[in-house]
């Protein structure tokens, strides 16, 4: 049974290889290659994560090469990582199928195969992004992932896109000049690339007082760098048009998957480079959390203001990172495990309401503001039911998965004295201003028309795969809210492999 | 009465009356209503400049850049200054990169590869995933620029405006002269990559040079013509092809439990035929990146391969 | 500290301070693409600097005979500059492409100008 560990390494290069193939390929094969390919990805990711559940130790090291770590490069697989690369190319291909008659309308005929490449590039570098073990093949993959994503933006035939994408690029490139200076001084005072032997390197310098300067700045390089690609507070300015222009599979993609690939990565780096103690005591944390409630009070004070509902939605995924960074400000297992549920109630509801709300806008001839879609919900009840349950888990309201992480992030805040009262206080806050902005939408959505205009009617059956992809997304959400007791203790077992075994 | 205004506001932001919107940027350019589509774009722009250097909006903008930039940098400097000057030293024996993993690459590198060349052996054989994903870096741009211009008009028009140096006495005359000996060059590099400084990504770059050359010289329309696009996809689609299939069976040989073990062995190292895959995936390698390099030129002059 | 010993470092980290201004705050669009190689010029010269051991040769090797690693510089840094060059390359191609698109568009390369501009039209090209 041992083929399987063979499965991350085949994803990877599988991906690349069809990217390739796509190239050479006409739309429609193009985009069947693309696609059957992100099932064959989850298929493989989905046995990884049954084989390490069920192995011993649960964590197997793949060479990528002949020999073994500190001379050649290898991938590692826990159970989260598998459990994550399972969950982006899950939300991926829900995403691409539900905005499948967009992307046709949104993207110019001749470059559909060129979208479909950039599908496959970015699931190459989602999947190399979770199981690398080596941080400068990590800087590789981050860069495919950028230049692809931003491809997936620009895709879309209008200009505003393209100012879009100069926006995201912009904060993408420093976000990379930080990490790869960061990366290059790291490797200056340590002389590994490797996981495991940084780690060592890093403990022995740490206690032995040598180079901590040094260190420090480099770890805090690569910190705010992922956190800069990320959008963590002060750098989320491109997420309003980011989100807000690209074709609606896009912005599902960008927001549900593509963040959460960086803060993965910044995840494993802490946990399986820095290490947890020298992450608190070199305070990196406390700065990601004063940051990370920034984020979240800044991100819904914005979604409030705004008229137009993926401005909305896009300036929301701005709150919702806030959180991730809080839960990773406290630097316990307990708020790391909320920051990683908090990742996935996210990446399922956020590309749910990027659909929904491209489903309530076509009613009213694409129109975005709160105006004209007053009273869509009854021209479009598949999206009007994806857009309420998307909403109410993102306000958090027990039974649907946004509600599980806001409950851990308030059991793991106590114990942490200005802490808690900081943490306890913005969950506050911020669950009534999402409350405040949310339902305010979803109330009007199902409210009695206001505006005289043209509208389409769109059922079930006129957007068949839109509207069952809408629903499985829903349903996914109920179920994991519902039943969220496995998923914390396969966390807590991931998290467990993560910081004991090297 | 406070509290009705109150409540009368939020009233009003439900219906999504009340609008504390962004504010909605003043226009920068002030062209004259009915002029902005008639007039030549050189005219646009003489009043666009002159606009610009009349809004003080923009001089006290430039100025604030100014001044935040240059403390930004000074901030920044000193940081990274200050910890270079905690570093290792330079060129320093000791220093912690020159480790185990050094010594191992250096010195056993050879017979473990057979490329003498021990940059070589180490890009495409101990840390070849970062070098598969190199390339496809170069694939993912090429991919985002084929879709930013290609047959786009922005790129198209400049088609018109381009001039051949073919019957110039001296450019034509030093580009046929030198265009072959920039090609022979390259492959040269491309081929001694395992023995001699060079290899993929350098000899790659070089014949790039030499093709860039070419339809500088003799325009790119005649470059076209030689260089068919379809040659220019099917090297790259194959070339990236077998760099992705090679890899794949020597990761997959490289763990035991697979039970396979590879069949290509390092040689002699110092011949030409050694060093196993090193030699056909520079060569791979440096189509790609030729290949990329060509199609940046044409994409950004002509807007199209063809 | 050893300010003689780090020239080259510090060399390097002035020019990533100074591109990486450059990338912040330059509002020309082709400012920033040159302020993007101009950082990474800066973490080549870091790499091969810090690749450099005093007095050795280039790694290639004899090809028969005993290997002695202590006379050759380190081979990694000089990989890692590689790959530096590629993602520079790439980045700076599609930022190009990017500029030609929007300057066609808006006549103009100042990004404040071109954001102003397009949240005024909004519209359809």
């Amino acid at each position: 049974m041992r083929f399987v560990e063979n499965f991350p390494f085949i994803t990877i290069v599988l991906s690349l290889f069809s990217a390739v193939i796509c190239f050479a390929l006409k739309d429609k094969r193009a985009r069947f290659v693309s696609y059957s390919l992100l099932g064959a990805g989850i298929l493989m990711s989905a046995s990884v994560l049954v084989y390490n559940l069920t192995s011993e130790t649960g964590y197997f090291v793949y060479r990528m090469g002949h020999y073994d770590a500190p001379i050649g490069n290898e991938i590692a697989a826990g159970v989260l990582e598998p459990f994550f690369v399972l969950l982006f190319e899950v939300m991926m291909l829900l995403s691409l199928l539900g905005g499948s008659y967009k992307i046709e309308t949104d993207v110019e005929p001749s470059k559909h195969r060129l979208f479909c490449i950039m599908v496959n590039l970015t699931h190459a570098a989602l999947t190399a992004l979770c199981y690398t073990n080596d941080i400068f093949t990590a800087y590789v993959f981050v860069e495919i992932c950028t230049i692809a994503s931003c491809a997936l933006l620009m895709a879309r035939k209008r200009t505003r896109p393209l100012v879009a994408a100069t926006r995201y690029m912009m904060f993408s490139l420093i976000g990379s000049s930080l990490l790869l200076v960061g990366i290059v001084l790291l490797y200056s005072v340590t002389g590994h690339l490797l996981f495991p032997q940084l780690y060592a390197s890093i403990q022995a310098l740490w206690t032995t007082g040598q180079y901590t300067l040094p260190l420090t700045v480099a770890l805090g390089l690569i910190v705010s760098g992922l956190a800069i690609k990320s959008g963590l507070c002060p750098f989320h300015w491109w997420m309003r048009d980011t989100y807000a222009t690209a074709t609606p599979a896009a912005s599902g993609i960008l927001s549900g998957v593509i963040s959460k690939a960086y803060i993965f990565l910044l995840i494993k780096i802490i946990g399986r480079v820095i290490s947890r103690e020298i992450y608190v005591q070199s305070g990196i944390h406390t700065v990601l959390l004063i940051f990370g409630v920034a984020g979240m009070m800044v991100g819904s004070l914005s979604a409030i203001q705004t008229h137009n509902l993926n401005f909305m939605l896009a300036y929301s995924s701005a709150a919702q990172i806030g959180y991730i960074y809080m839960g990773l400000g406290l630097g316990t297992d307990a708020a790391l495990l909320a920051s990683l549920f908090q990742m996935v109630a996210h990446a399922l509801t956020k590309p749910m309401l990027f659909l929904s709300a491209m489903g309530l806008s076509d009613t009213v001839g694409k129109r975005q503001d709160f105006d004209a879609l007053r009273g869509s919900a009854h021209w479009n009840p598949v999206a009007g039911i994806g857009y309420a349950a998307g909403a109410l888990s993102m306000v958090g309201l027990p039974i649907f998965a946004g509600f599980i992480p806001k409950l851990l992030f308030s059991l793991s805040a106590f114990g942490h004295d200005w802490k808690t009262y900081v943490i306890l206080v913005a969950l506050a806050i911020s669950t009534i201003l999402n409350v405040v902005y949310f339902l305010r939408t979803m109330v009007n959505t199902y409210g009695p028309e206001r505006v005289a205009m043209e509208r389409r009617k769109i059922t079930f059956r006129t957007a068949r795969t839109f509207s069952v992809v809408v629903l499985i997304m829903a349903l996914i959400n109920l179920i994991v809210g519902l039943h969220a007791q496995p998923i914390i203790s396969l966390f807590e077992k991931g998290i467990h492999i993560f910081t004991t075994i090297r | 009465m406070k509290k009705r205004n109150l409540s009368e506001k939020i009233r009003q932001w439900y219906e999504g009356e009340l609008s504390f919107d962004e504010k909605i940027a003043e226009p920068v350019v002030h062209i004259p209503a009915g002029t902005h589509d008639q007039q030549p774009p050189e005219t646009k722009t003489k009043i666009r400049i002159v606009h610009r250097l009349e809004n003080t909006e923009i001089k006290i903008s430039r100025v604030g850049y100014g001044v935040l930039s240059v403390v930004f940098c000074l901030i920044i400097c000193s940081i990274l200054i200050s910890t270079a000057l905690f570093l290792p030293g330079f060129a320093d024996k000791e220093a912690p990169t020159a480790n185990e993993v050094y010594e191992h690459y250096v010195g056993a590198g050879r017979d473990q590869t057979g490329a003498v060349n021990t940059v070589a052996g180490m890009i495409l054989d101990y840390r070849a995933f970062d070098t598969l994903g190199e390339s496809f870096v170069l694939f993912t741009a090429t991919c985002a620029v084929l879709l930013l211009l290609e047959g786009h008009k922005a790129a198209l028009n400049r088609a018109k405006s381009t001039f051949t140096y073919a019957t110039d006495p001296i450019v034509g005359i030093a580009a046929k002269i030198v265009v072959p000996v920039i090609l022979v060059f390259g492959v040269y590099v491309l081929f001694n990559g395992h023995l001699s400084p060079g290899g993929g990504f350098s000899g790659g770059a070089i014949l790039g040079t030499g093709l860039i050359l070419y339809a500088q010289a003799y325009g790119d329309e005649r470059a076209a013509r030689v260089i068919p696009a379809g040659a220019i996809r099917g090297i790259t689609i194959a070339a990236l092809s077998f760099y992705c299939l090679s890899k794949s069976y020597s990761f997959f040989t490289g763990n035991e439990f697979n039970g396979v073990h590879s069949v290509i062995g390092p040689g002699t190292p110092g011949d030409f035929l050694s060093g196993g895959l090193i030699l056909p995936l520079n060569l791979a390698v440096g189509l790609v990146v030729c290949c990329t390099m060509y199609t940046f030129y044409m994409i950004f002059t002509r807007g199209r391969l063809d | 500290m050893n300010i003689t010993l780090n020239l080259e470092e510090l060399t390097a980290m002035l020019l990533f301070g100074i591109g990486f201004t450059m990338l912040v705050f330059s509002r020309n669009l082709l400012k920033k693409v040159l302020g993007l190689n101009i950082i990474d010029t800066g973490v080549y010269l870091f790499l091969a600097s810090m690749g450099y051991i005093e007095g050795n040769l280039t790694p290639i090797v004899p090809p028969t005979g005993p290997v002695d690693p202590g006379i050759y510089i380190n081979p990694i840094p000089t990989g890692l500059v590689l790959t530096g060059i590629v993602v520079s390359v790439s980045f700076s191609a599609l930022m190009l492409a990017l500029a030609v698109r929007l300057y066609k568009k808006y006549r103009t390369l100042n990004l404040d100008e071109i954001y102003a501009r397009c949240d005024r039209e909004d519209g359809e090209d």
